[in-house]
């Protein structure tokens, strides 16, 4: 029978989960009188009474704080209106889970466990107030159904079993009309080239497609998982502002051409991406493998990789930032023959927290709630898995508002004769982890097609919710089989499933498949969704024969499944699926891996004229300027962001070295993260990001974001010969001549950066389809041109590092820049390097990036972290205080009263200036050549500036 | 079910360092430190120990659920950090179910054996979830406190100075100040009732409490009281002393630029804060349970 106990604070304790949703349903507008929550367990068991009253005493209620009650039938729940959230049946239920195991500890039998949550309104509140509440904030119609009274099942319901009905596509009689309905309708998001090299491939192979091979090339041909647009051959011209062509340009493979091509060139010449005193190499492997993979000493290396997961979070924020999370650290886990994740990343593109609800489009999560659930799910996940999420960012911008972006980055630590994999002819394909279930199918397509307000239903189903504890078992299982050699390739489950994850690393060799050994969740799934299902926590090893019980006996032993479901090596190197004895699917890996047409794309671009900055308040109206300083900080973009920081763990692993907050009360922002990936040495990594939505001019948006990822470590004390960086584009779309134009000027611009930076793209990512259409309206929300740029660089001492915080009353206070309104890179590369060269010689006591808001905001954020003040003249820079452009930097010199301490060559295209000193007095002046000085408190600083964001 | 041992994952030997290994040149007590499904502070855990002078061995839960007389071979015992079994219920409940069913007895000869055990932020709510800390107490037994909520409602990462409060503890003798980082969302210390509260101060059982910058106790003030712990009540030992369970994170205070301002000093400690606590439970082991054990 099933058993419902309700857990609940005990006695007349306040309910702390409680308050904070009325507090969240305040935020909505609606308030509400005081709620009571509860935790729902449905039990199936034939244990008997009293020993479910143990259950309930004994583990399920916290006997000092909590109290169990046994719900038998439904309560009257006299004035007060009840609302309750269960999750929908096959969605992962991991407390479920963990408490079946429990009980089982005790001795008992429990068939089924499943979990669910209540709350308990004081006062009568309509059925209509109920279900907004409900929507808004408590529940995900795509994952969790709701009641508005008690549930209490007779029987859970049981799944059907599946009986296999082989399905086959006709496709070889179709004209172009029927090729794309086919595409459109089958979820199969493949233009119409594609389509038709699929059909002239059936049509000499003489027969139908099997619905699974249509699956397999659709997921295996995405923008997702081949990055086509990319990889097309594309033709620019550029105009004139006149529309007069003045430049063509050809590229044959666009990304091999830019970003690919700066790196290996950057590689054979070795400049730039040399590790300095080893005489030996800087970059190990890029953009070969899930990750790139740079020299981290002697023995080890370093990886990183940032994935995006914006569709899925537009849906379901939580589940689609946690999956992303746990998505990426796969990618990590799956770099050469596994690397162990040492830190994460995540950045975050939403509309303002403050947009008008009324005005939110149909089928669109308000972008406070999006944040909150998608730190939610970052922190979660993250800080179970035991990987310090170390740096970050937030852009707010009301074009992201239907198509928010989610990046979630991984870095991991590898020995470097673990770089290189090959799976072998013979090899068992083996399925490490989590279980297959519906979860997560079409997940490649769907991230290739662009969002609407009706793609929450359609794509219900490709939403992914995450079991880290699943991932974090299996990660300390692959890490000892690693160890002891048992497999001879790994790669990670991740968009696509099985059918990508098998299909890569058979590319050479052929797979057979038997699709009903894979472990199922639950019954029913048909033999083509078991292959395309993106169910999170799965990899996929290559083990030679002879091992294949050492895996399985390590897995088994700390409860990991495990499962041979097939062999690498067939006759001609095809991919053979197969479900109860029967084949089900084959297809050429040549044709699968390689019968892709190439696209040519027209391109367009316009010849820049210079970008105009924001020049801000160059007059020394001393109010006005007071009073834009505190706007600034109080603007969410540069608002202090602890109220994420806070949430994630940064500490675990205990390399952390210099921390997201700084200073003497770990309140400043820190320009990068700096870890010890090995305790036993100090040696370590700066981890730092850069993004410029904001500016117009595609090129210039690329410059400023590798230019701000630069900063970001140079700050701290990473030098630019040991850098490395990666690509995330994230367009609004690429259809036509403007916005492939658009892509292709950024590409150059990481190519011109990258090689006269000498900085090294190590991997890269792109999703292009990120615009929101309003089917009722059509309005087409379109997001900026986005291009995140991360930075990870070596730091051979970490104890010469430097923080952001003002150290000393009386230094003398200072800018690095480089000459001019308009700097070369070249400029901004000899700034930076001597910035570098400054901080190592000890000069430097304290630096810090000026990015948004300039100078004027940097050196208050000096100031709030450190609670010293400043009196600067900045009269001295002949340009605004909130000037925002490139290469700056703040630095406190280790001399005091206007005395510069002996300095590195200052090389040409770089200035010094001295524009003030550190004071004992907590408040912030400027004023020169007689203009009033403004005079601001610390207090007041530190008001404005974590007031906003302090949620 | 395989039988094979794990092999314990091994850093280098530590960086040697003035007074921080081997005070008689002589043994280094062995120290495990659990795992299971969720825990993840076990590697910087063992090398705390390590750098303490002891030597750390990592075992799965499962490999002493099968041979319980495995952690005979063991002087000191650990309950590291991280997310046991995902937090699922609440936190450290499910491990400590395990240990209640399966180890409790186990558990007992080994404290009877004058053997130290600790617990550290999830460790620390397994030990209070296993009756073993604070052990019974006031006339009572069973769970008589418990790590509730943080009273705001979410995980908080920062760090928080903590002042010693004498006691029996060994793992804290001597120790007056300490400034560590904590990372949970289930922190606040609750006892049952008045009485058990009561007594825990005058069995000496309170070893660490949260402190203002100063050394004063918190006063219940956030954010030097991080979680609205009843008393400041940072960490707690059993009656003999030997169990601990704090929900800060000693060892992730093992070198000094692991803290937060160590750009403003102008010259770096030789060591971290916590390393203190891991050289108290090794002497001890040294020169209490002696190298018989």
């Amino acid at each position: 029978m099933i058993y419902r106990i309700d857990v609940k604070v005990a006695g007349n304790g306040i309910d702390p989960l409680g308050e904070s949703v009325r507090h969240q349903i305040a935020e909505f507008g609606m308030n509400v009188g005081a709620i009571e929550t509860a935790r729902i367990f449905l039990i199936d068991t034939d244990a008997t009474r009293e020993q479910i009253a143990r259950v309930a005493g004994e583990l399920l209620a916290d006997p000092v704080v909590e109290r169990a009650e046994w719900v038998a039938r439904k309560p009257a729940d006299k004035g007060k209106s009840r609302i309750e959230v269960h999750l929908k049946p096959g969605v992962m239920d991991p407390v479920a889970a963990s408490t079946e195991m429990a009980i089982r500890d005790m001795g008992l039998s429990v068939r089924e466990v499943r979990t669910g949550r209540a709350y308990l309104i004081e006062g009568t509140v309509a059925r209509e107030e109920l279900k907004r509440i409900a929507n808004r904030v408590l529940a995900n119609g795509v994952v969790e159904s709701v009641n508005f009274e008690a549930f209490v099942p007779k029987a859970f319901p049981a799944g059907h079993g599946y009986r296999l009905n082989l399905r086959h596509a006709s496709i070889r009689g179709l004209d172009d009309g029927q090729l794309a309905k086919l595409s459109r309708e089958g979820h199969l998001f493949l233009s119409l080239p594609e389509m038709k090299a699929i059909q002239a491939y059936y049509q000499q192979a003489g027969r139908e497609p099997t619905d699974v091979e249509l699956e397999t090339l659709a997921q295996t041909w995405s923008e997702h998982c081949v990055h086509k647009t990319l990889k097309s051959a594309v033709d620019l011209e550029v105009k004139d502002e006149a529309g007069k062509v003045v430049e063509r340009r050809h590229y044959g493979n666009l990304i091999k051409d830019t970003i690919f091509k700066s790196t290996m060139e950057l590689m054979e010449s070795g400049s730039g991406s040399r590790v300095s005193g080893s005489g030996g190499e800087f970059c190990l492997s890029v953009f070969v493998d899930n990750a790139g993979v740079i020299v981290f000493d002697d023995r080890d290396a370093v990886c990183f990789k940032v994935e995006t997961h914006n569709h899925p979070s537009a849906i379901e924020p939580y589940g689609g930032s946690a999956t992303g999370i746990g998505g990426v650290i796969r990618d990590i886990l799956g770099t050469g023959l596994a690397a162990k994740p040492i830190a994460n990343t995540d950045v975050f593109c939403v509309g303002y927290p403050d947009y008008d609800r009324e005005k939110l489009p149909n089928g669109v999560i308000h972008p406070k709630r999006i944040l909150r659930q998608v730190v939610a799910g970052v922190r979660d996940y993250g800080n179970r898995m035991g990987i310090p999420t170390v740096n970050g960012a937030v852009y707010f911008d009301n074009r992201y508002l239907g198509n928010p972006l989610v990046f979630c980055g991984c870095v991991g630590l590898i020995p470097r004769n673990m770089i290189q994999k090959q799976s072998r002819k013979g090899d068992a394909i083996v399925v490490i982890g989590g279980r297959t279930g519906r979860d997560g199918i079409h997940g490649a397509t769907f991230s290739s097609a662009e969002l609407t307000n009706t793609h929450a239903d359609e794509f219900s189903h490709a939403v992914q919710i995450g079991n880290a504890i699943t991932e974090k078992k299996m990660t300390d299982v692959v890490l000892q089989a690693r160890d002891r050699g048992l497999y001879t390739a790994i790669t990670d489950c991740g968009a696509g499933g099985l059918s990508s994850a098998v299909g890569e690393m058979g590319q050479k060799l052929g797979a057979f498949v038997e699709l009903d050994k894979v472990p199922l969740k639950y019954a029913g799934l048909r033999y083509d969704e078991i292959w395309i299902s993106e169910a999170q926590e799965r990899m996929v090893l290559a083990v030679p024969q002879e091992n294949v019980k050492e895996v399985l006996d390590l897995s088994a032993g700390e409860d990991v499944e495990a499962t041979v479901i097939g062999y690498f090596g067939t006759d001609g190197a095809e991919l053979i699926l197969t479900y109860a004895a029967t084949e089900v699917g084959r297809l050429s890996m040549d044709f699968l891996h390689h019968g892709l047409p190439k696209r040519h794309l027209k391109a367009v671009a316009t010849k820049r004229t210079v970008s105009k900055h924001n020049s801000g308040a160059h007059g020394h109206d001393a109010r006005a300027t007071k009073e834009r300083l505190l706007a600034m900080l109080a603007q969410p973009n540069i608002a202090s962001k602890h109220w994420i920081i806070r949430q994630y763990d940064h500490e675990v692993q205990g390399g952390s070295v210099i921390k997201p907050l700084t200073g003497p009360k770990q309140v400043g922002p820190s320009d990068a993260a700096v870890l010890r990936p090995k305790l036993d040495g100090y040696r370590g990594i700066a981890i730092g990001c850069g993004m410029s939505p904001q500016v117009e001019d595609p090129y210039d948006m690329a410059i400023a974001s590798i230019d701000e990822a630069v900063r970001n470590v140079v700050a701290v004390g990473a030098d630019p010969a040991k850098i490395a960086i990666l690509d995330n584009f994230c367009w609004p779309s690429v259809e036509d001549e403007v916005t492939t134009g658009a892509l292709v000027r950024a590409c150059e611009a990481c190519y011109d950066a990258a090689k006269i930076y000498g900085i090294p793209f190590i991997s890269g990512k792109d999703s292009l389809n990120n615009q929101f259409t309003n089917q009722e309206t059509k309005e087409v929300i379109r997001i900026p041109n986005t291009l995140l740029i991360s930075a990870i660089a070596v730091i051979e001492d970490v104890r010469k590092c430097v923080t952001m915080d003002l150290k000393k009353d009386g230094s003398t206070f200072g800018l690095v820049r480089p000459h001019g309104l308009h700097p070369d890179l070249k400029s901004l590369a000899a700034v930076h390097r001597f910035m570098a060269e400054a901080i190592r010689s000890g000069a430097i006591l304290s630096c810090h990036d000026v990015s948004d808001g300039g100078v004027l905001v940097a050196a208050a954020e000096m100031c709030i972290a450190s609670g010293l003040g400043l009196s600067l003249d900045l009269s001295v820079l002949g340009r605004g205080p909130f000037d925002e452009c490139q290469g700056k930097y703040l630095v406190e010199f280790n001399a005091t009263n206007g005395h510069v301490p002996a300095l590195p060559r200052c090389p040409d295209g770089v200035e010094v200036r001295v524009v003030g000193g550190v004071t004992e007095k907590a408040e912030l002046t400027e004023g020169g050549n007689g203009a009033d000085r403004f005079r601001v408190s610390i207090e007041e600083l530190t008001a404005a500036w974590r007031g906003t964001l302090d949620w | 079910m395989s039988r094979r041992f794990c092999p314990p994952r091994r850093l280098k030997p530590p960086l040697r360092r003035e007074g921080a290994i081997d005070y008689d040149g002589g043994m280094r007590p062995k120290a495990l430190i659990l795992r299971t499904a969720g825990i993840n502070c076990d590697v910087e855990t063992g090398y705390a120990f390590e750098l303490a002078g002891g030597q750390s061995e990592y075992l799965h839960i499962n490999r002493l659920l099968e041979r319980p007389e495995l952690l005979e071979g063991y002087q000191i015992l650990a309950a590291p950090g991280g997310f046991s079994y995902g937090d699922d219920i609440a936190a450290g409940r499910i491990f400590a179910n395990q240990i209640r069913h399966h180890l409790a007895e186990t558990f007992s000869r080994f404290i009877e054996g004058g053997k130290p055990i600790i617990g550290i932020c999830n460790g620390f709510q397994v030990l209070v979830k296993t009756d073993l800390l604070p052990g019974a107490i006031a006339g009572q037994s069973g769970q008589t406190c418990t790590l509730a909520n943080n009273d705001c409602g979410r995980l908080v990462d920062r760090w928080v100075s903590l002042a010693g409060r004498g006691g029996k503890c060994i793992w804290t003798a001597g120790i007056e100040r300490m400034e560590l980082p904590i990372a949970h969302g289930e922190g606040k210390f609750v006892p049952r009732d008045e009485r058990v509260r009561k007594a825990l101060w005058e069995g000496g059982q309170v070893a660490l409490v949260y402190a203002k910058a100063d050394g004063e106790a918190a006063g219940g003030v956030w954010p030097d009281n991080p979680n609205g712990s009843v008393d400041d009540i940072a960490g707690v030992c059993d009656a003999s002393g030997l169990v601990f369970g704090l929900m800060p994170h000693p060892e992730r205070h093992v070198d000094a630029t692991q803290h937060p301002a160590w750009t403003r000093v102008k010259e770096l400690a030789k060591e971290g804060q916590g390393l203190a606590v891991f050289k108290n439970a090794v002497r001890h082991v040294k020169e209490a349970v002696g190298a018989g054990v």
